[in-house]
């Protein structure tokens, strides 16, 4: 069977709701299912992949460091829409994995392309 | 068609379920198959027999095992999810099933669409 391209859109802040642990969860089960996974930051889901990440003070785990541990799974294809980027002040340098900037317009044709669309 | 759904909320305080139910309702009338409903984050919610809203109100937790009742609808619980939300074997409500997110995976690759209700 040939594989699927899965897209997950993370649109949430790391931390004040699950959906971006849960969200990766999901990814990496993907992953193992050998489909075409790809990872989509837009909104505040820009925020997930920021460096310099520490919610000890709120006492949650911190999984920021499972998004550098993506390309061991074969997950290597990561998207961040320049606006939601720039809306917030933060350019490339300020995360943690390398990712391919895409203009909305850019982010709309590849969510086209895809089979399964996953919106977190 | 075949058709899989999330619902990512539990009921009643987002419309996510409410739609998903819908939508479902909606498909199987037009003659498409509904080949899952993975319910995860809240959604696991969706699945305790301990629901019990006011008698005016839709019982939705009812609805969804009605629906597996009459089309045979595989109604399936992500088990971290709901683990982590105190969803187990012993609350569940008739005809659902608790399993592993490899469910999820599953449905987006054999439905021919995949769609998500959520926040």
């Amino acid at each position: 069977m040939t594989a699927k391209k899965f897209m997950f859109v993370n649109r949430k802040a790391p931390f004040g709701t699950i959906y971006a642990l849960e969200s990766l969860e999901v990814v990496l089960i993907t992953a193992t299912f050998d489909q075409d996974v790809s990872l989509v930051f837009v909104d505040d889901g820009v925020y997930e992949i920021v460096k310099g990440q520490n919610p000890k003070g709120i006492g949650i785990k911190n999984h920021a460091p499972t998004y550098r541990a993506l390309d061991g799974y074969d997950v290597e294809k990561l998207y961040v829409e320049r606006e939601s980027m720039q809306a917030r002040g933060l350019t490339e340098a300020d995360l943690l994995v390398d990712v391919e900037v895409l203009s909305s317009a850019e982010m709309a044709d590849l969510m086209a392309e895809q089979d399964v669309v996953l919106s977190f | 068609m075949k058709f899989g759904l999330l619902v990512s909320e539990g009921p009643y305080t987002h419309q996510a379920s409410d739609t998903a139910y819908q939508f479902a309702v909606a498909a199987l009338a037009k003659g498409h198959e509904v080949q899952r409903v993975f319910f995860y984050h809240d959604g696991v919610y969706n699945a305790t027999r301990l629901t019990e809203p006011p008698q005016d109100d839709r019982h939705i937790v009812n609805r969804w095992s009605a629906l597996k009742e009459k089309h045979d609808v595989d109604l399936v619980v992500c088990v971290a999810a709901a683990l982590r939300r105190g969803i187990k074997d012993e609350v569940l409500a008739p005809g659902f099933r608790i399993s592993g997110l490899g469910q999820l995976v599953d449905s987006g690759i054999k439905s021919d669409r995949f769609v998500t209700f959520g926040d």
